[in-house]
């Protein structure tokens, strides 16, 4: 009796086992099927990916030195915050991290590249539409919940060990934020102000590009910078199934205890995160210069 | 005869899930607003309303808070949906049109300045004032050159540059006004234009609206809570409460004749010999009488101007002459004071 209570009435080993053996062998067959042309689809961003981290690796160091500093520049407005970011390099430079460093460098700005181009648009017809917010917010939450090693699994079944794989992963990551921001960003303008501009006549496309979309700037900023700090954390992770970069040396100092070379390579992610929050925010900062003080 | 610029025919505005269903409880049963919410849930917002709005004249609304004056101003250029009812421009029924005639209607024929200012935060002033020329389709030049126009007309020269944000409320509704003029509309809709300002900066912000509008002559929806604002611009004044117009009519009709005890205790306040004209008292001489060897005061003379003059005529009365001239009567000092005292 009391044995029927703790034992949970379940499957039973054979059936569950079967089921899970049906569906590998599906999802196996379907790979086998599609895995070739899913691979052809996402040829043209394999080579954009190669062809920009040998863009980075193959510059000379003064050079990125430089557009890094300019880039800080451009962003902050801030001395401190462009020669600090300059040095943080030329520290990584001097440990011997540089080449790693270009890579991160270089999958973490297609990352947000595509997580700005794919998550935008998402989070526009997020917040034009209240269906498509409750139907893609569950996908959301899923997508930043779920362990990455879960989703690793189809994804390298399917596209095997790689750079696009590793990609997509840091993607599933961190595509969440810039879509939610987006949508909060555009449902947050202020309704009087949309009133005026249709009272004066504007087409709906007129609306999004004059009014939503730069009120909502300030907002679908801080998304990009969530997103770029999120990308930052998988590089880990995405080493696991092939990227190059500074996550490389981390996993192996993990599986040979090496003190040194994994404190080294996880603070120079740490370097890189802290630059790029601080030249994001600041630039965020900046686009919300018009509102002024105190009044509103 | 000229025809009206706005027609509002029998117009009906019903809030609520299923508007459709409650409207004949409301047009052919009579439910007023109260009942209407306690037993359907939902919300008359206009109920009834007719108003021809005539060229180049200022029509204010007038009502309490929740009144409908918002609803009503907002079905003139279609923002809000009404569930019946019919709104007409210039001869054209402003319900029959598609999406494009409609924008191409708010863009051409009117414009709206909002309560709060609703200016765009993140645009200067300049490029504030020039939004509708924008959205026009307008080449970049002559938009500049025509919003510095009106930047110049409100009193806001070297502000150009500025954003929204950092200018006071009057300054913020000048611009308001100067975009709402900027794309030379005939039809200004204005709700509740000044009412967050402070009395002094109101009143300055009347006198512009007024000095422009001499000059301008657009037609002009005015809504407002505050009835000195209401006596000082409207040719014409409509008062609505729950919904529903109680009374329509010139300054001095609504002073002189009031509908009810609703609009009693709004007139109760103001100023009488600010309103009423010697028009009101003219009484026509009998016929084959010589006019008396007094004073004559044209039609439209306030009672605030005519009382003195009254005094020290001769039989403390004057003679009143028509706009065309001819003359309309006598009125005496005692009647006046009988007027101011009602
Ligand atoms: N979108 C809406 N949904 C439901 N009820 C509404 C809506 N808009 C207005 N109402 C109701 O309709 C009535 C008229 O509102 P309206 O805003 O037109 O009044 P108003 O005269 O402009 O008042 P105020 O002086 O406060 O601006 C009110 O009872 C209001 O609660
Ligand atoms: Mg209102």
């Amino acid at each position: 009796m009391w044995e029927s209570l703790t034992e949970f009435p379940d499957l039973g080993r054979s059936t569950l086992s079967t089921m899970k053996k049906a569906i590998d062998a599906g999802f196996k067959g379907f790979s086998r099927t599609y895995g070739e042309a899913l691979e052809n689809f996402f040829n043209p961003l394999l080579h954009f990916l190669v062809w920009f981290e040998k863009l980075l690796i193959n510059t000379p160091w003064p050079i990125i030195l430089l557009v890094i500093g300019a880039l800080a520049w451009l962003g902050s407005r801030s001395w401190k915050v462009t020669g600090l970011s300059v040095l943080a390099f030329v520290v990584i430079g001097v440990f011997g991290m540089w080449e790693d460093t270009m890579a991160t460098l270089a999958i973490i700005s297609v990352a947000t590249f595509l997580c700005i181009l794919i998550g935008i648009p998402i989070g526009i017809l997020m917040a034009r539409s209240d269906r498509a917010q409750t139907m893609i917010t569950p996908v959301l939450d899923v997508m930043q919940t779920i362990p990455s090693f879960v989703y690793l699994i189809p994804v390298v079944m399917l596209l095997g060990i790689g750079k696009v794989p590793g990609l997509i992963a840091v993607l599933i990551y961190a595509i969440p934020p810039i879509v939610r921001l987006t949508n909060l960003g555009i449902r947050l303008v202020d309704p009087d102000v949309l009133e005026a501009a249709d009272a004066f006549g504007a087409s709906p496309r007129q609306k999004l590009l004059g009014v939503q979309i730069p009120l909502a700037l300030p907002n679908i900023f801080a998304g990009v910078n969530q997103t770029i700090m999120m990308s930052l954390s998988m590089v880990v992770i995405a080493s696991m199934i092939g990227v190059r970069g500074l996550g490389v040396p981390v996993l192996r100092a993990v599986q040979n205890q090496y003190l040194a070379l994994g404190m080294m390579n996880g603070l120079a992610i740490v370097a890189l995160a802290i630059i790029f929050d601080r030249i994001s925010q600041s630039y965020g900062k900046r686009l919300q210069a018009y509102r002024g003080q105190g009044r509103d | 005869m000229t025809e009206p610029k706005i027609q509002i025919k029998h117009l009906y505005k019903i809030f609520g899930k299923t508007p459709e269903k409650v409207l004949p409880l409301v047009r052919d049963e009579g439910m007023g607003k109260d009942e209407l919410l306690e037993k359907t849930n939902h919300v008359l917002g206009v109920n009834d309303v007719s108003l021809d709005i005539w060229p180049k004249q200022i029509q204010v609304v007038m009502g309490l808070s929740g009144s409908g004056k918002s609803t009503l101003i907002r079905h003139i250029n279609r923002l809000i949906e009404p569930t019946g009812g019919e709104v007409i421009i210039d001869g054209e029924d402003v319900l029959a049109m598609n999406q494009t005639q409609l924008r191409e209607l708010r863009r051409n024929k009117m414009s709206m300045v909002f309560q709060k200012f609703a200016l765009l935060p993140h645009r200067t002033i300049r490029e504030n004032v020039g939004y509708g020329l924008e959205i026009q389709g307008v080449g970049e030049d002559e938009i500049a050159r025509r919003a510095q126009h009106w930047i110049d007309r409100v009193g806001l020269t070297g502000y150009e540059d500025h954003y929204p944000g950092h200018l006071s409320g009057g300054m913020q509704q000048r611009v308001g006004l100067a975009r709402g003029l900027a794309t030379d509309a005939d039809i200004l809709l204005m709700d509740e234009a000044f009412s967050a300002l402070d009395p002094l900066i109101r009143f300055d912000m009347q006198s512009i609206l007024l000095e422009l509008q001499n000059e301008l002559h657009k037609t002009i929806v005015f809504i407002t809570h505050d009835l000195d604002e209401a006596l000082r611009l409207g040719d014409n004044i409509a008062i609505l409460r729950d919904g529903a117009m109680v009374q329509q009519g010139d300054a001095q009709d609504i002073v002189l004749h009031p509908a009810d005890d609703y609009i009693r205790d709004f007139i109760k306040d103001i100023n009488r010999a600010k309103v009423i004209q010697l028009r009101a008292l003219a009484k026509p001489l009998e016929p084959g009488e010589t006019p008396p060897e007094v004073p004559h005061f044209p039609a439209n003379t306030r009672l605030e101007d005519a009382l003195l003059p009254m005094s020290q005529a001769p039989g403390q009365e004057v003679l009143v002459d028509g706009t065309d001239g001819a003359l309309l009567g006598r009125a005496s000092l005692s009647d006046a004071i009988r007027a101011l005292h009602e």
